[in-house]
């Protein structure tokens, strides 16, 4: 059940959504367009600062009515939150480990869209283990000096601040004690190298970032402490994992709609094949994937919100959530058959789409060895 | 000068409306409700007013139950100033509504009244034409432009012939036709401190107006089926069969 005021959110967002992106997303998609008009609305919209706590001037929304805008605008088009997620999350890092003068200096700005970006984790050698970066910070007098690559950044074009991992001792043992976390705002040696193509996500840029002598004045480190960005990174990807199982419930849910649609169409032997049995076992399977996505998103955002650990509701969410697309759209292209296969319907962005969320913000093979970790954590023997 | 707009809580216009077993109107049992868009269209000209200076103050109007609450508050995020709940459980008929809200207009004292020309829901298209006649204001109906000046108002409106243009003394009543505007988008923002924004309600009672139901409906049921279609063979059958079975040319 949603809050009369989540209703209100959710019905301002559909109506956005119907009336302009909708008729729109075809041909964005399909140019790989940056959705400029679009992000003018979001700004409007406060989605930058969706998260954010009313004080810095964000609309501070629980991760639960958060994670249901996130599913909303997956439904019409997935990749319009990833213009928001990832900065979210950097700006989560500051609200949770900044010091006081850095959420003043940082969290109006993004909480406006003024300031846009997100995160810089992934490194050409390493994605889901962290702790194998290169970059390189290294302080000189009240600046940090940051030289390395970074690579499979979400509005690395666009946006213009970047959370951005970093080893600030190469020698610390456990390595993770060697990293911080730095706000990284584009200027001199920080240059964005190219756009990186993909076989969906589109619109939204994805990019390599190369940092050569790059700057930071060290009141830029999260915290002002070396050693703790791995857990600042690590902190951030709870929500991040929510995030993005939200988007498969979305992509999930878009999938059946149309196949429900479809299959009242379209006729076969004197019927529509939604009275074909074969039909009715998929459309079965695939509305029962989306309510349970969509339940284990909810839990996940509970806990969230209360304020406890929960890597391994957001690993299920993420895992169940995000192979639920894949598995939806793939159907939804079989009940389609040749229309869905072409590109003139949606379901073959959705089936472009879907595996993005199977990989992003950590692997589903990484999601249930964390289940099972924790598994086992919680359950001694 | 104070501009009031009235709003009413309908059924979506997204809904598929179903006429109720029992045949005395169409379901609203958990069935999602939304402002009616003329009503919108109303609430928008009154902002655009604001904005442009003529208007100092937009209070939107509602009469209804207690869950018109959650349609006046998106009139507050739109960005109205503030809100009146007329609240009453009994069905209100066009004629009811008309009174109460020409009692809110004796309390308010606006200097325009803009209502939208008619509600999705029963397509009734006479509050703003009976609430003119009670008020004795001047009234300009279905209207698809609107410039206020010197006290008064010229109106655009959309006719059977085309557009006729009017101007018309102030205090007065504007109904909105289709093509006055497009409404504005309600931001998550606005959403938020429209939660601040007043929001007092009243009661017929209150008002001294009987707003008990003076038509009585006898029957609603649903639109007959459109029936199959049929394939002609040429031109020639699908004229023959228009002279003569169907008898339209």
């Amino acid at each position: 059940m949603n809050s009369p005021d989540e209703d209100q959110i959710l019905d301002a967002i559909s109506r956005w959504l119907e009336r302009d992106v909708r008729p729109q997303v075809k041909e964005l998609e399909h140019a790989d367009r940056y959705p400029e008009s679009m992000v003018a609305t979001m700004k409007e919209f406060g989605l930058f600062g969706a998260t954010i706590p009313r004080e810095y001037g964000g609309l501070g929304l629980p991760a639960g009515t958060y994670s249901k805008i996130v599913t909303r605008i997956s439904e019409v088009w997935m990749s319009l939150t990833g213009i928001f997620n990832s900065h979210l999350i950097m700006a989560s890092a500051v609200t949770r480990f900044g010091t006081e003068a850095q959420k003043e200096a940082f969290l109006p700005r993004f909480a406006s869209g003024e300031l846009r970006g997100g995160l810089a984790l992934t490194e050409p050698d390493c994605g889901t283990d962290l702790q194998a970066i290169r970059t390189r910070a290294v302080r000189d007098g009240d600046d940090y000096v940051i030289n390395g690559t970074k690579t499979w950044i979400s509005n690395g074009i666009h946006g213009s601040c970047f959370a951005l991992l970093v080893k600030t001792d190469l020698e610390a043992e456990p390595r993770h004690r060697g990293m911080s976390l730095f706000l990284a705002e584009k200027g001199p040696g920080f240059t964005v190298s190219r756009k990186l193509e993909k076989i969906g996500y589109k619109g939204i840029d994805s990019a390599e970032l190369i940092f050569d002598n790059y700057r930071v004045p060290a009141s830029s480190l999260i915290g002002e402490a070396e050693g703790r960005g791995f857990h600042h990174a690590l902190g951030g990807l709870e929500l991040g994992r929510i995030n993005v199982a939200a988007r498969g419930v979305g992509v999930a849910n878009a999938a059946l709609k149309d196949s429900v649609r479809y299959a009242q169409l379209r006729k076969t032997f004197g019927k529509p094949i939604c009275e074909h049995q074969a039909i009715q076992l998929k459309l079965g399977e695939m509305a029962t994937r989306c309510e349970a996505a969509r339940l284990l998103v909810e839990n996940a955002a509970r806990i969230y919100d209360a304020g406890e650990r929960c890597d391994m509701e957001a690993g299920m969410a993420k895992y169940f959530a995000s192979e639920a697309a894949l598995e939806n759209s793939t159907e939804a292209m079989r009940i389609h058959g040749a229309y869905g296969y072409s590109t003139e319907l949606d379901v073959e962005r959705y089936y472009r789409d879907a595996p993005l969320m199977c990989i992003g913000e950590g692997t589903n093979e990484m999601q249930r060895i964390i289940i099972a970790r924790q598994l086992v954590a919680r359950n001694p023997a | 000068m104070k501009a009031l707009v009235s709003i009413k809580r309908v059924v979506d216009y997204n809904v598929k409306v179903r006429v109720k077993s029992d045949g005395t109107g169409v379901e609203t049992a958990n069935v999602k409700m939304s402002m009616n868009p003329f009503d919108e269209i109303a609430v928008e000209e009154a902002l655009r007013l604001r904005e442009a200076g003529t208007v100092t103050e937009v209070v939107a109007v509602s009469c209804g139950p207690l869950a018109c609450q959650e349609t006046l508050r998106t009139a507050l995020a739109l960005g109205a100033d503030r809100a009146i709940l007329v609240q009453t459980d009994e069905e209100l008929q066009p004629l009811a509504v008309s009174k109460l809200l020409k009692a809110v207009a004796d309390k308010e004292a606006p200097q325009i009244f803009i209502v939208g020309k008619q509600a999705i829901d029963d397509d009734s298209n006479q509050t703003g034409q009976m609430l003119a006649a009670l008020t004795g204001w001047s009234q300009a109906t279905f209207a698809s432009k609107l410039k206020i000046a010197d006290g008064k108002a010229e109106v655009t409106r959309e006719v059977d012939g085309g557009l006729a243009t009017i101007r018309i003394s102030l205090p007065a009543i504007i109904t909105t036709d289709l093509r006055l505007n497009e409404p504005r988008y309600v931001t998550l923002p606005n959403i938020m401190k429209a939660k601040k924004k007043p929001l007092d309600t009243l009661t017929p009672e209150a008002l001294g107006v009987d707003v008990k139901p003076r038509l009585k409906t006898l029957k609603v049921v649903e639109p007959s089926k459109r029936k199959a279609g049929a394939k002609v063979a040429d031109a020639a059958a699908l004229v023959d069969k228009l002279r003569n079975e169907a008898k339209v040319i």
